[in-house]
């Protein structure tokens, strides 16, 4: 057996298997299984090294050949398929109490199996390939069958169909960078083009419109999924032209870009954020400000960087989580998400508010909550190199932390004399009370998942060396 | 073959300038299979005829699936569509405007690619450029993908110069031919009269 096989080619077998099956239950069940399972394996077994079982030996090989290239996935490439595979499960476990299980099961199986192929194609440069084609799965992902396309969704396909090009041309500059290194025009003309493929797949400021309008128009469970996998995954692909690329790694300027880049979407993300009044687009911000926080880390020393992205992953995801469950109990009861008509539901959805507001504060980077420890990392780096990153930076957070009180002041503002009636379902509160544990876990013992992701960074050959 | 070479970038402006003007679906797949006929020719200056054939077979399938969920859908005016740019007459006018943009960055694309051929790259930027045109002045799915496979044609005549790996090849069919089926998904939900 082979790792691509395990990893990319048997989830995307099973989820169109998948798509025969009706109950969400089950689904979800059934999905959450297989991800734990799929993550465990990458956990336990070492990839290419052989294992003694009972009598024989067994060995999972690293690469298969399709159409004359590699799918290739290394023994260090492990832990981050535990890390995303792991993740997926608690995404996947959530689809029953969202109702999106028989969308996000299928559908996100095979986006997963194409991120990780992404990660795993040789050349790495067609990632952007199978990027573009989880995106177009992502479409049904985003739309059920009976949903009218709204402006944000043809953004989103547009924006992301529009990166592809972009990198796949860049790919090829960069080439001759390499080969005449002394050639400035041509390494202007290809970090431009490079910049411009991921700042369409990134959304980066300002090509980011579109986030807050599909935020409107569609589940926020599905979006909060996607806007976590896809800008994750995207990043890991971005860090590889960096390691591959030495006189790109090795560029005073892009580190500015990037810092100046990331601190535009974190204090735009942030400040529109405090002043919106709609909560999914409130969480559409939050993306913005993590994709942020995420090339700040980026920008940081060679050293920092490599491990502040990782470390960034799982509180993510956590948070977004927590975010999307609560949005979606509460766009069950009311649409729009607007605050005149959330007003003091938490008398009637104490722990779906409770878990609004906690996934809020810990993407502000709130103490206690786990988004704080990394937030605060990325503080003093940025802050070791210029306070004038720093300063901007504690802007961002501001930003988010205001828009936080703000929601938590209008789910608490009954008119006076309302009794409390709970209407939680059990099911979302218990995933929703989870979730919240774990966003203190991670907040209070930063190191629980430290294990996993100490090993991420050998994943790359020369980054952060 | 020069003369032939520029007859063809003639037909893909002509092609892609019609997509934008056109109003009559029926009209514009017409279009987008002649474009693939052009998109098939610039291809095969740098790749064998079996694989070039590809761009124009894929092309020719999305085309397909397009028409048949097209012809059977009621023929309705989009809501959306009233506005975006209505007149004729402003979408030449923008579509020249491109096309001169074009002509003036042949010239640099040629120094920064050389080897590819002046008619390769004429041809490929306009199919970019009407196509990013055509993304600009509409937010109905139909035409959205009809720009989106311009653009990506264009693209790929292109890149077919620089890269002729047969992966890459299958995959951008794939994308190409999931951009039709995404279109096709779109294009069935049905507007809200229709599902009362």
């Amino acid at each position: 057996m082979s790792a691509p096989f395990l990893w990319i080619i048997l989830p995307a077998a099973i989820a169109i298997v998948a798509m025969l099956i009706k109950n969400q239950r089950i689904l979800s069940i059934a999905g959450g299984s297989l991800a734990i399972l799929l993550a465990l394996v990458a956990l336990i077994v070492p990839i290419d090294q052989a294992l003694q079982i009972g009598g024989g030996s067994f060995k999972i090989a690293p690469a298969i050949q399709i159409l004359g290239r590699r799918l290739i996935l290394v023994p260090a490439d492990g832990s981050l398929l535990a890390i995303l595979y792991g993740l997926i499960a608690m995404w996947f476990l959530g689809g029953e109490v969202t109702d999106t299980a028989r969308r996000l099961v299928p559908f996100g199986l095979i986006v997963a199996a194409l991120l990780v192929a992404s990660i795993a194609v040789e050349p790495f440069l067609y990632a952007a390939i199978l990027i573009e084609l989880a995106v177009l799965l992502a479409i049904p992902l985003l739309l059920p069958p009976k949903q009218l396309p709204g402006p944000g969704v043809m953004r989103f396909l547009v924006y992301q169909t529009l990166g592809m090009p972009f990198i796949l041309f860049a790919g090829w500059l960069l080439a001759g960078v390499e080969a005449s290194p002394g050639e400035l025009a041509l390494a202007v003309q290809s970090a431009t083009t490079l910049g411009l493929g991921f700042a369409f797949l990134l959304a980066l400021f300002p090509l980011y419109t579109w986030l807050p309008m599909l935020a409107d128009e569609v589940s926020p469970y599905v979006l909060g999924f996607l806007f976590w996998v896809l800008p994750t995954i995207t990043i890991i692909f971005g860090m590889g032209f960096l390691d591959r690329y030495s006189w790109l790694r090795t560029s005073e300027q892009l580190s500015q870009i990037l810092s100046v880049g990331g601190l535009l979407m974190v204090v735009t993300g942030g400040l529109w954020s405090a002043f919106q009044r709609h909560l999914s687009r409130q969480m559409a911000y939050a993306v913005i400000a993590e994709t942020g926080f995420s090339l700040l880390a980026l920008s940081l020393t060679p050293e920092k960087a490599v491990d502040t992205v990782f470390l960034l992953i799982i509180p993510r995801s956590l948070a977004l989580l927590v975010w999307a469950i609560s949005l979606t109990r509460l766009k069950e009861q009311v649409e729009p998400l607007l605050y005149r008509n959330v007003q003091g539901m938490a008398r009637s959805y104490p722990i779906t508010a409770a878990g609004l507001i906690l996934a809020h504060l810990s993407v502000a980077g709130f103490p206690l909550l786990a988004g704080f420890p990394i937030r605060l990392a990325l503080w003093e780096g940025l802050a070791s190199q210029s306070l004038t990153v720093a300063f901007w930076f504690l802007v961002g957070i501001l930003g988010l932390l205001i828009g936080a009180i703000r929601t938590l002041a209008v789910l608490v503002m009954a008119p006076d004399g309302t009794d409390w009636e709970v209407q939680e379902r059990w099911g979302s509160g218990i995933m929703i009370g989870l979730g919240v544990i774990g966003l203190f876990i991670l907040g209070i013992f930063p190191q629980t998942f430290r294990f996993i992701l100490v090993n991420l960074p050998t994943m790359f050959e020369h980054l952060g060396k | 073959m020069t003369i032939i070479a520029w007859i063809v970038v003639g037909s893909v402006l002509f092609t892609s300038a019609g997509l934008l003007i056109s109003r009559d679906w029926r009209l514009e797949l017409g279009l987008l299979g002649l474009q693939y006929v052009g998109v098939f020719w610039l291809t095969n200056q740098h790749w064998p005829i079996s694989m070039a054939a590809i761009k124009l077979v894929t092309g020719w399938m999305a085309i397909a699936t397009l028409g048949i969920t097209r012809l059977n859908l009621k023929e309705a005016p989009d809501a959306n569509e009233q506005f975006w740019p209505q007149g004729r007459l402003f979408r030449l006018f923008s579509a020249g405007i491109v096309t001169v943009i074009v002509i003036t960055v042949v010239p640099r694309v040629e120094e920064i690619i050389p080897g590819i051929g002046l008619p390769v790259i004429s041809g490929s930027l306009i199919l970019m450029g009407l196509g990013m045109l055509h993304l600009g002045m509409t937010a109905q799915p139909f035409r959205v993908i009809l720009g989106l496979l311009t653009v990506l044609s264009g693209f790929e005549a292109l890149y077919a110069a620089l890269e002729s790996s047969i992966l890459v090849a299958a995959m951008l069919s794939v994308v190409n031919l999931g951009l039709a089926l995404v279109g096709a998904y779109l294009l069935t939900v049905p507007k809200p009269e229709e599902s009362v």
